[in-house]
């Protein structure tokens, strides 16, 4: 067992609900017991969809064990397929029902529906809801696919993609289906299919016509593509294109395959991030130590933006799914960092807090870890919450997409001027640390009086420091004058600093920590 | 004035035919599990912890249905059942254990653990009452363990606190038959609420009462023949059951919701404590027409408005009533998940007789009925709020129900608020 408080994924047969909600004309009969809909409410509130997702639950009760599950199945199998005439049904079951050894796949079968029924094997006490939406569309695929299908020959016509992997309750994946589908517009190039998002099954059908596959998001598109590579021989491009550098590499590699110029593509006139970047007020951003945390894929192209085009320090890298630990393993040690990969949210708070970074860059569960200590963050990657549904465009891919980060990385640090003043006037009442950036006060105040209690400038300051969790243990004297000046230090880097100093005086076997200690461990620790 | 009911039965209401006839169909359920009651019962007892031993699944409800409450080190989690534990049983209650010891080393505060059932852990026949049993002996006089099922093939949604309730019955010391007469209130309120009610009931002379769950599980009220009880929500059929069998009297009174059903609720009280009638009329007065006040200001939005119950929580069929006696609304179809007639009795006999009433649920159909009913308000569930929406029903999602505080005078006038909102939000919306 293990103990579990948050999770960052649902169970695999939510990864299978998202496929077939972002799918149309597919309904997905899933043998569960009372109250897992609750999934539902992720769609319809989180998603805010204006549609029920496409699924049938056959909602047994205790009474019913060990009697009539089955036939309860067959029932509502027929029955929803009589109502919402689909034009292929996905049968599985939930983990209750992964108990009970009903067998959805034989059932479904005996009924004889006049639709293809495409059985789903979901181990819920092994997987996860990544693995659940990339076998189930795997399934979909491998199913469904017309094998005679083939391209038309290439004269006279444009080169054709498929777009695999964008889903329902996809971080982004709405508007960066749109940036993508804009930039292989611009390189003369036309999708066949997007899908699982959007797709019906006979589209998937036909899949085959197209002359290659993109794989926008290799968690829940990387298995169906690999299947595709051997039965039809349809190669796939796997760069995903988050950030300048990755966006430019991906225009070249499907030019290269799709035999079309480049050029007008990689001169997007649209692209302000790299002039952003280099502008002399982003210069306070060099060096900043950033964490990065999230899917793979995501955490992955976050950990090269924030190297090669924002010049930030990575000091940590991770991600919850092991199934890409090859490629997170690869890349951490591209940055000199310990790779994290866990799907333990107190883990990821302790390494987090080790680390000490200015930006957390994470899931909404990393969020909620960096407001508690004051740091900074942004969301880059699922589990994300309903506010990172935004209505207006914000994609993630492209060109487009970079301007989107850069403004949504920047905007939570603290501004150049502000910083520079901070440490100019830290005595003064208005830009004192205690005071903090100002938009963060807003929220360190909004906490205390949750928690029902007056809050002062003094008493932020007191609350921050709590931020400096250190053992009870290494119960280290420091003098008045240390303190003081150790108050001096930005607060973002203090605990660090507190920590460092701490484990110097132990080593030299200093009982007390005063101005001497404090800046003989700064020229010990000195890079 | 008189605080006497004032209510009238609608003569060809419910109560007239003895037996109102029930639609009960069944298939898909649209409902929460009655694990979701861990999420306003661990707020009520501040010294429990909840411990489900589940699924991934069970850990990502709680979460989505938890939503930012999460993160502030809530007193409940889940042991994630794996592969490796449905091998063998004995492994199961091994790593149940050690979970255990190390969740109480951490969280050495916690008075009471409740081990939660769920669905795998019910199908597995995974033993949690020995497991309870055998670590309330290794944790003697520290943390008392207790379990109870809130799975959703037993369970749905309030049936959680039920179950949970009932599991502290036994555990409430037992009060001897030379004792005075106690009254107990069942139910998890907000604590706002249950200081205005322990307030009213002071000043009604009622001297020793008694709040189940109370606030501190330490301070477990006695239970005895001499006590009566009077239920605070509608969906504590086992715990009702429990209580009577250590000797408890149920109180049999309308639901505490708005002007009436406060009204009726205390009487059943003030009654069975021989308060005086002149006494209960002047202490009740002025809280039941500031609730009248307040319920008047959404008169007018409401007034002839119809309105469908989806099944949910069981607290449909006095909110119906409410709407109906209080507010002129016109029930069409009032649902609920499972239907006690005892409990319910005096509520029935107040709706209106042309009110469908529905018990249990096959969604498909239930939905079919609201499109061709088209009520002018649809109260369902967040998986069936916003599709509604957009096939133009307005709707008021149900959980917010159980969420605030709405029981007695006071919380009369949030209670109407919250049906009224919608209705007023679509008139005032130009987009």
């Amino acid at each position: 067992m293990q103990l579990a408080v948050w999770t960052y994924e649902g169970p695999p047969h939510v990864g299978a609900m998202r496929v077939a909600t972002a799918m149309n004309g597919m309904h997905y009969v899933l043998h569960a017991p009372q109250g897992d809909t609750y999934a539902d409410l992720l769609f319809t509130m989180i998603e805010r969809r204006g549609k029920r997702p496409p699924v049938t639950y056959t909602t047994f009760q205790a009474r019913d064990l060990g009697k009539d599950t089955a036939g309860i199945f067959q029932n509502a199998a027929r029955q929803a397929y009589d109502r919402f005439t689909p034009q292929a049904l996905l049968v599985g079951a939930s983990c209750t029902a992964e108990l009970i050894q009903d067998d959805p796949a034989g059932l479904a079968e005996a009924l004889n529906l006049p639709c293809p029924v495409i059985p789903l094997e979901l181990p819920s006490y092994q997987r996860k809801e990544n693995w659940g939406a990339a076998e189930t569309f795997y399934r979909v695929v491998r199913q469904l696919v017309d094998k005679d299908v083939r391209p038309a020959p290439r004269e006279g016509r444009r080169p054709l993609v498929n777009l695999l992997g964008p889903c329902a309750l996809g971080f982004r994946h709405r508007d960066d289906v749109a940036e993508v589908r804009k930039l292989l517009g611009t390189l003369g190039i036309d999708v066949n299919c997007v899908a699982p998002l959007d797709a019906a099954p006979d589209d998937i059908r036909t899949l085959g016509r197209a002359d290659f596959n993109i794989v926008l998001y290799p968690e829940i598109g990387g298995e169906a593509a690999r299947w595709l590579d051997q039965a039809l021989a349809q190669p796939a491009i796997r760069t995903v294109p988050i950030g300048v550098g990755a966006t430019r590499e991906f225009i070249e590699e499907v030019s290269a395959l799709a035999g079309v110029e480049p050029s007008a593509a990689l001169a997007d006139a649209e692209s302000r991030m790299p002039w952003w970047s280099r502008s002399v007020d982003s210069t306070y951003l060099t060096g900043k130590r950033v964490f990065i945390f999230g899917d793979a894929t995501h955490a992955i192209a976050a950990a090269r933006i924030a190297h090669e085009e924002l010049g930030f320090e990575i000091c940590g890298l991770g991600c919850y799914n092991r199934e890409f630990a090859r490629e997170m393993r690869r890349a951490a040690a591209l940055y000199g960092v310990e790779p994290l990969i866990t799907d333990d949210h107190l883990e990821v708070e302790d390494a987090i807090l080790n680390a000490s970074p200015e930006l957390v860059l994470g899931t909404q569960m990393e969020r909620h870890i960096a407001k508690r200590f004051g740091i900074p963050c942004a969301v880059i990657s699922s589990p994300v919450h309903v506010q990172d549904f935004p209505a207006r465009h914000s994609p993630q891919m492209g060109f487009e997409g970079a301007n989107v980060i850069f403004d949504t990385w920047v905007h939570p640090l603290v501004m150049g001027l502000e910083e520079h003043l901070l440490t100019m006037f830290r005595d003064d009442f208005e830009f004192s640390d205690a005071a903090g950036p100002s938009h963060l006060h807003g929220s360190a105040r909004h906490t205390d009086r949750e928690a029902g209690t007056t809050t002062t400038l003094q008493e932020v300051r007191s609350d921050g420091e709590l931020a400096e969790a250190r053992p009870a243990d290494l119960a280290i004297i420091w003098t008045a004058e240390a303190e003081q000046e150790l108050r001096k230090v930005p607060f973002f880097v203090r605990g660090k600093v507190r920590r460092n100093t701490e484990a110097f005086a132990t080593a030299q076997g200093r009982g007390a920590v005063d101005l001497a200690t404090l800046y003989d461990a700064k020229a010990h620790y000195a890079r | 004035m008189s605080a006497d009911s004032t209510l009238v039965a609608p003569s060809s209401g419910c109560a007239t035919t003895s037996q109102p006839e029930i639609l009960r169909q069944r298939g898909q359920r649209e409902v929460f599990c009655g694990l979701t009651g861990i999420i306003w019962l661990h707020r009520k007892m501040q010294d429990a912890f909840f411990l489900v031993v589940g699924s991934r699944t069970c850990a990502h409800l709680l979460q989505s249905a938890a939503g930012v409450m999460i993160f502030a080190e809530p007193r409940f989690a889940t042991a994630i059942i794996e592969e490796r534990d449905l091998a063998g049983m004995a492994d199961c209650q091994d790593e149940l254990d050690r979970i255990v010891d190390r969740l109480l080393v951490r969280r050495p505060e916690i008075r009471t653990l409740f081990l939660v059932g769920s669905c795998p852990s019910e199908v597995i026949k995974l033993d949690l009452g020995k497991a309870a049993q055998r670590l309330g002996v290794k944790f003697g006089g520290r943390t008392r363990i207790l379990n109870y099922s809130g799975s959703g093939i037993e369970t749905t949604f309030t049936e959680g606190e039920d179950a949970c309730l009932t599991s502290l019955v036994p555990e409430m010391p037992a009060a001897s038959a030379a004792e005075a007469q106690n009254l107990l209130v069942i139910g998890a309120l907000p604590d706002i609420v249950e200081d205005q009610f322990r307030r009213l009931f002071t000043e009604l002379g009622i001297a020793t009462v008694d709040f189940l769950p109370a606030k501190r599980m330490a301070d477990l009220p006695k239970v005895g023949p001499n006590t009566v009880f009077l239920l605070a929500q509608p969906f504590l059929t086992e715990t009702t059951g429990a209580l009577q069998r250590r000797g408890a009297k149920r109180l049999d009174a309308l639901f505490p919701f708005g002007a009436e059903g406060t009204t009726d609720w205390l009487r059943a009280a003030a009654e069975a404590f021989g308060v005086d009638r002149i006494h209960f009329n002047r202490v009740v007065a002025p809280g039941r027409e500031r609730a009248k006040r307040a319920i008047a200001h959404c008169r007018d939005r409401l007034e002839g408005k119809r309105i469908t119950f989806l099944p949910d929580s069981q607290l449909e069929l006095p909110l119906a009533r409410f709407l109906a006696t209080e507010l002129g609304m016109v029930p069409v179809e009032v649902g609920t998940p499972y239907l006690n007639r005892e409990l319910n009795a005096r509520e029935l006999a107040l709706l209106p007789a042309a009110t469908r009433l529905s018990e249990g649920q096959d969604v498909d159909l239930q939905l079919d009925r609201v499109r061709a009913d088209r009520p002018d308000l649809t109260v369902c569930g967040l998986g069936l709020a916003n599709p509604l929406e957009a096939e133009g029903l307005s709707t008021k999602w149900a959980i917010e129900l159980v969420f605030s505080p709405i029981h007695g005078f006071e919380q009369a006038g949030d209670l109407a608020e919250l049906f009224a909102r919608p209705l007023r939000r679509r008139d005032i919306l130009r987009v």
